[in-house]
């Protein structure tokens, strides 16, 4: 398939893009395009206009302070792959960020697109909602910062308002004691997860967080709690079928199986001496 | 329609194009490169894997409006690339192609690998191969391909 017609302007800088957003509100933004490019070409998603904010490296900036990471949202999957930015939970952003799709995809596709695209499946918001991420949003009006937890909406569903861009995710540093995993079942490498996990074990912030469950990444909450108060593994695994049959739209054996699987795969991996 | 210039493999190619043209079509129809090969046009199959600035991309998820002042390099820029030139030969001897349609995009893949991993393990080459189908299912052979490739370069380098 062909994408329909539609008019491209190419954004000089983030504040270009969002004057743009802002005269065109059927416009939309494109960085890496490695989920809206197909989209466009299966006709799934139609546009009068396309801003590209790609390769913008007001957008590609990263730094770090003494309690968190900020990432630029239009910075690689292949550029945390390759450890080109800081990695505020101990390595788990470069080792996931490996296994996201293909290198041809991670090379072209951004942190902040997968974000914005939200899909339930993906690998991105499951990790920054388990790190208690926030996201950093710019409009034509000024900043707004938003927890993941409330950007995430649904099924493809985030909360961006009309006009806005995602600038940025502060990631808070994880302490040197903290642990951090994430956990991925696929039927293929480089497909989409059928169960994708994340787990900080991190004092009061700690989190276990399941994606391609629900309609989004959610946080599964007994066995968050249980972390959190510091109980032992064994304890911790027998809160999990709940946790999972709680997100499951509905009954389903094989998913409930597999995703304990997974959470109890991520559990293990933190847990670990 | 909107004037579009970019390098392709070293020489520039300026065309008056849609902006919904992909840079697929802008390779095989405006610069009649036919070696990037379109399969699934949706990301999945990897026929069309090509190099943006140094990077390894799919040319059927850019538009070619995209890529306008950037430099894209196809199978057919690889002509006197020593690490292709290896890749070539291996696949030859391997009899890792059957129909070829996978091939260019095999060959843009592998080369990726090796210059980034240049002694990669089995697993590393089936995993870095999993953005590339072929539907004969001659992997096999790819994969024996690349390994071989993979050794003659690191003797030659070492």
């Amino acid at each position: 398939m062909k994408a329909a017609p539609f008019h491209y302007a190419r954004a000089a800088s983030l504040h270009a893009a969002l004057d743009a957003l802002a005269a065109g509100p059927e416009a939309l933004v494109i960085s890496g395009g490695q989920s809206l490019a197909p989209l466009l070409n299966l006709r799934m998603t139609l546009c009068d206009t396309i801003v590209d904010i790609g390769g913008l490296t007001e957008l590609q900036a990263c730094w770090q302070t003494d309690h968190a990471t900020l990432i630029g949202a239009g910075v690689t999957h292949a550029m945390i792959e390759d450890g080109l930015t800081p990695d505020p939970a101990h390595g788990m952003l470069r080792r996931a960020a490996g296994k996201i799709a293909y290198r041809a995809v991670r090379c072209q596709g951004t942190i902040g697109g997968s974000l914005a695209m939200a899909d339930p499946a993906a690998d991105w918001p499951c990790i920054l909602l388990a790190l208690g991420a926030t996201a950093i949003l710019r409009s034509a009006l000024g900043e707004r910062r938003v927890a993941l937890d409330d950007l995430l909406v649904g099924v493809y569903e985030t909360s961006l308002r009309p006009g806005e861009i995602i600038q940025a995710l502060e990631i808070p540093n994880l302490p040197p004691q903290a642990r951090a995993a994430s956990a991925k079942i696929s039927r293929k490498t480089g497909a989409f997860a059928n169960s994708m996990v994340a787990v900080v074990l991190n004092g009061e912030s700690s989190r276990a967080v399941l994606g391609a469950a629900g309609p989004r990444a959610t946080i599964l909450p007994h066995v968050s709690a249980a972390l959190a108060s510091g109980s032992p593994l064994d304890q911790i695994t027998g809160l999990v079928t709940r946790d999972v049959a709680d997100i499951l739209p509905e009954p389903d054996p094989y998913l409930q199986s597999l995703h304990e699987t997974n959470v109890r795969r991520a559990l293990l991996e933190v847990f670990a001496p | 329609m909107t004037l579009v210039s970019m390098n392709v493999n070293g020489k520039t190619f300026a065309r008056e194009i849609e902006d919904r043209t992909g840079l697929a079509d802008f390779l095989r129809e405006d610069c009649n490169l036919t070696a990037t090969h379109l399969g699934c046009e949706h990301g999945v199959c990897g026929a069309c894997s090509v190099m943006i600035d140094g990077l390894l991309a799919r040319a059927c998820l850019k538009f070619a409006v995209q890529c306008a002042g950037r430099d894209v390099q196809t199978l057919e820029g690889f002509e006197t690339d020593a690490t292709m030139g290896a890749l070539r030969r291996a696949f030859h001897e391997e009899h890792a192609l059957q129909c070829g349609f996978c091939t260019s995009g095999m060959l843009i893949s592998a080369r990726d690998l090796l210059l980034r991993q240049p002694q990669p393990t089995e697993s590393d080459i089936r995993d870095a191969l999993a953005g590339n189908i072929c539907r004969c299912t001659g992997y096999s052979g790819i994969v024996r391909a690349v390994q071989l490739a993979a050794v003659r370069l690191t003797e030659i380098g070492g």
